[in-house]
């Protein structure tokens, strides 16, 4: 029966970079930034789903231990990245993207 | 752990993932994310990796969820964009031939990716336990960790300094600093 069969490490890989994908596609679509922000978390998660597919299927635990490195910095930048957002909004009142380019050389 | 299994829940990752994309509001985009991770956490837990369930329930799907959520209700600003509203001329077309080149590199690791493809899972006993990792994380890597106390330390900081009212310069035309007066 194939459906009782273990899952190879491949069907992982797939999995890992159909999320990544998604994300990646997400960011470069839509225009506001907090959706950007939320599709950049979800390439850190397919990401942070082939170290823990890895560690499993090396026997070695230290994927694991990488992921949870990923996780605290993730968090970090989340906080900083809102609170870049919400500056922007007190000066411009508006978040969107195609506003932004004072920065522009 | 079967295909049956993982067929199930990494369709629900993937659906919800595809909600978050394409939903028109913000905060519905947010919520399908929050699934999508419930549904990643699943995965970590298929993978024998319990800790780190614990950890993506707790700080992804609760506290930065929370967090965005926070600020969408601070700025209250939604409905402003049509999902896949790009202006820029081929956008929807660039990113689509991205993700196809991903895609396709994920297909072809598994078409000619070598004898990790095809390796199944052996693990020792209680891995991915606490315990496993505690010993990891305190041992070999006590480095990284203790850095990562300073990176949160540093970002904590950074956070307070931008979400200051006092610390904005005024806009160059002249307006007061701070925004809407509250």
């Amino acid at each position: 029966m194939i459906w009782n069969a273990t899952v190879p490490f491949g069907a992982w890989a797939v999995l890992s970079g159909l999320l990544f994908t998604m994300g990646a596609a997400g960011f470069l679509v839509r225009r506001d930034p907090i959706v950007m922000f939320m599709c950049i978390e979800l390439m850190l998660n397919a990401g942070n789903l082939l170290f823990v597919a890895a560690a499993r299927y090396l026997g070695v635990v230290d994927g694991q231990v990488y992921v949870f490195f990923v996780m605290t910095v993730a968090a970090a930048e989340v906080a900083v990245g809102l609170a870049i957002i919400v500056a922007i909004f007190r000066r411009k009142t508006t978040i969107d993207v195609d506003e932004m380019s004072e920065m522009r050389g | 752990m079967t295909w049956l299994t993982f067929l199930i829940v990494s369709g629900i990752a993937v659906i919800f993932a595809g909600g978050l994309i394409f939903s028109r509001n913000a905060v519905h985009g947010a919520m399908c994310l929050v699934a999508s991770f419930c549904a990643i956490a699943t995965l970590f837990l298929l993978l024998s990796a319990e800790f780190i369930f614990v950890v993506q329930i707790a700080v992804y799907a609760g506290a930065i969820m929370v967090l965005f959520l926070f600020v969408m209700m601070l700025l209250n600003v939604q409905g402003q964009e049509g999902a896949l509203a790009g202006r820029a001329p081929g956008q929807l077309l660039v990113a689509l031939a991205l993700g196809a080149a991903l895609l396709g590199q994920a297909v072809w690791l598994v078409a000619r990716g070598g004898e990790i493809i095809s390796r199944p899972a052996r693990i020792p006993a209680g891995f991915g336990s606490p315990e496993d990792i505690g010993t990891a994380l305190f041992t070999r890597n006590l480095l990284p960790f203790e850095i990562t106390s300073l990176v949160l330390l540093a970002a904590m900081a950074g956070a307070v300094v931008l979400a200051r009212k006092a610390g904005l310069s005024p806009k160059p035309n002249g307006a007061p600093a701070g925004g809407k007066p509250e």
